[in-house]
């Protein structure tokens, strides 16, 4: 099928592009990129988030259409970053769409575990506002210069955050035979 | 119900977010294109319930009143609950308050093989099931790298527009309800019973099918369906040209969503609105068309789209979506290749029943599937799909194992969700009827 061997061609075009950065990194808005399945990933650090976020608004990526956030503390394999990115123990993840050019790109920002703080989106892309809020809600992750970083899906009150890999799922335990005493025959 | 003044008493300040955007506007971000940015409503939970618990403090110009609206009520479509700051009938600043369905479907994911996702996922978007499924597992495929045959290809984009247009009549029938068209309700569940019922005899199930799964679709198309297709198919045409009769043309219907819940293309783009709210603001963006996947490149159907931006231009766009998913479900039938359903790699997909009767490595295979699951290799993934709603989006995270590291879902109904304090500003009530019900959040998406 057509789609199919386009998907191979890009896809070993991709990998021709690993090649090719493995001999001289690829950067792009002064970040290095990777590519991950074929999808086109920019790494950049915390301090330059911002900076590289209204690069992108200003090149046409011109709606972010995702935030969220991962949690790697149990990640026991090494992690496929590129040269010059240090793994930290969160990554936030956004997603930008360019409608001019119909093409997508994901950043990857690191963000310490003892720090979990990063630049809000909320002036370049107000439609950030939410999906930050819950990224701060279930991960705990704070945005700075958001307007209102509250909880947005888990009860004002809750404590904790529930997506972070140390959050115990709660169990309740399966009874499969009545108690000592009960209706037991 | 009781007064609040407008600007936030500072012993309350721990409580009361600001009402004013304490953001240094200098940047040149997309905020400037939100005029109405003013309208959404930043305030806790608990101060809303200490000023409606009837402390009341006196403002020194107007007055306005905060009133609850939901979870509970007919018009919010399942239990949305919007805090609503009116000024006599007229709301001028509004919050959605969202969480009542919140169980933790991401961290469920967490703890589910690749295979058992599908059964989680299905659960979000409740009306249109078949597209989390499928997001699901075009993810999971991606990660693994695999091909599908072409007709567990086909049969996934049979179904997903045959759930479009259910999806789309559920709209239609919630749409007519909440403005009054009561007939339009039940003409709308009548139709959409009639996809279900499809839905049953393929999946066995009416919603929350786990029909779609990684490496293709849990069954063949059963016998006589081809029948059933066209038979819906038939059905269909004449009862949308009744909606028309009913609605399209009907001047009280027409006034009621007219210039009702106006936005504008800006305010979609910068609101990261998807779906057929960014398409009533006349820009043509449609994943199955823009950024392909399945074999949405081999149909041809047209991308509808409005010119206002209004609740009437969300309700047309709907509407003759159904009919541009006719065309398409018409071209499936044409095309339906033959072949299998679903990938032969045995360690992805389960065996076929009778080779586990002849053969110990099918029983293995079958056994270890179904236990422990199959392994997908490390990476990360984003990927999308076109729902009814929008843009659905699934980014997947595995570390070498049988269960996602992580699984976001990317809901439309969540972001869509913050048009609606600025469609809602400065209209009236009945109006941000009109707005919740064009907006068309699925809370089970929502929430998560």
């Amino acid at each position: 099928m057509s789609d199919d061997t386009a998907k191979d061609a890009e896809v070993e075009q991709a990998e021709a592009e690993d090649v090719e950065a493995a001999a001289q990194p690829e950067t792009a808005y002064g970040c290095p990129v990777s590519y991950s399945r074929g999808q086109r990933v920019i790494h950049p650090g915390r301090d330059q988030w911002l900076d590289v976020a209204s690069q992108l608004l200003a090149d046409g990526w011109n709606m972010c259409v995702d935030v969220t956030a991962v949690d790697y503390l149990s990640y026991d394999s090494a992690r496929d970053l590129p040269d010059g990115v240090a793994a930290e123990r969160y990554e936030v993840v956004a997603s930008f769409i360019s409608h001019r050019s119909s093409e997508r790109l994901r950043a990857r920002v690191q963000v310490p575990g003892d720090d979990p703080t990063v630049g809000s989106l909320y002036t370049l892309y107000p439609g950030t506002d939410y999906l930050e809020r819950e990224v701060f809600d279930l991960m705990g992750i704070t945005f700075d210069g958001h307007p209102d970083m509250s909880r947005i899906l888990m009860p004002e009150t809750w404590q904790g955050h529930p997506l972070r890999k140390d959050y115990e799922v709660g169990v309740i335990p399966v009874q499969f035979k009545a108690p000592a005493g009960k209706g037991s025959e | 119900m009781t007064a609040v003044e407008q600007a936030p008493t500072a012993d309350s300040a721990d409580l009361e977010r600001p009402t004013s955007e304490p953001v240094e506007e200098q940047m040149d971000g997309q905020l400037h294109s939100l005029p109405r940015r003013h309208a959404v409503l930043r305030m806790s939970e608990v101060r809303a319930a200490e000023l409606m618990d009837g402390e009341t403090i006196e403002g020194e110009n107007d007055q306005t009143m905060l009133m609850n609206m939901g979870p509970s009520h007919p018009s919010t479509h399942g239990v949305l609950r919007l805090m609503l700051e009116l000024d006599g009938e007229t709301v001028i600043r509004s919050k959605p308050v969202v969480g009542y369905l919140h169980t933790g479907m991401e961290k469920t994911a967490e703890t589910l093989t690749f295979l058992q996702g599908p059964t989680n996922v299905t659960r979000m978007d409740y009306a249109a099931p078949l597209f989390n499924e499928l997001v699901f597992s075009l993810a999971t495929e991606e990660l693994i790298g695999m091909e599908i045959p072409p007709r567990a290809t086909w049969i996934r984009m049979l179904m997903c527009e045959l759930n479009r247009i259910s999806s789309h009549l559920l709209f239609m029938a919630t749409n007519g309800m909440d403005l009054g068209a009561v007939s339009m309700m039940i003409y709308g569940w009548r139709e959409r019973e009639q996809v279900l019922r499809f839905f049953q005899k393929v999946t066995g199930l009416r919603m929350n099918h786990n029909y779609i799964r990684p490496g293709g679709v849990a069954a063949d198309l059963p016998d006589g369906w081809r029948d059933d297709v066209l038979h819906l198919m038939e059905m269909l045409p004449p009862r949308l040209e009744e909606y028309d009769i009913l609605m399209t043309g009907q001047p009280i219907w027409r006034d009621r969503l007219q210039g009702v819940g106006v936005i504008s293309r800006d305010e979609a783009i910068a609101l990261s609105a998807t779906g057929p709210i960014l398409r009533s603001t006349g820009l043509d963006w449609d994943l199955r068309r823009d950024m392909p996947y399945l074999a949405y490149p081999d149909v041809d159907f047209d991308v509808v789209v409005g010119s206002y931006g209004d609740s009437f231009d969300r309700y047309a766009i709907r509407l003759n979506e159904i009919r541009e998913s006719m065309r398409i479900v018409h071209q499936c039938l044409e095309m339906m290749p033959e072949g299998d359903y679903r990938a032969g790699d045995a360690k992805v997909t389960p065996p076929p029943r009778a080779r586990i009767d002849e053969s110990m490595e099918a029983l293995i295979h079958h056994f270890k599937i179904f236990t422990e699951g199959f392994k997908v290799p490390e990476g990360e993934v984003y990927v999308a799909v076109e729902s009814p709603r929008g843009e659905l989006g699934c980014y997947m995270v595995s570390d070498g194992g049988s269960h996602p590291y992580r699984m976001h879902i990317r809901g439309p109904s969540f972001v869509n969700l913050q048009t609606m304090p600025h469609m809602m500003a400065d209209s009236l009530i009945a109006d941000a009827v009109a707005v919740i019900s064009s907006v068309d959040p699925i809370l089970g998406e929502v929430d998560r």
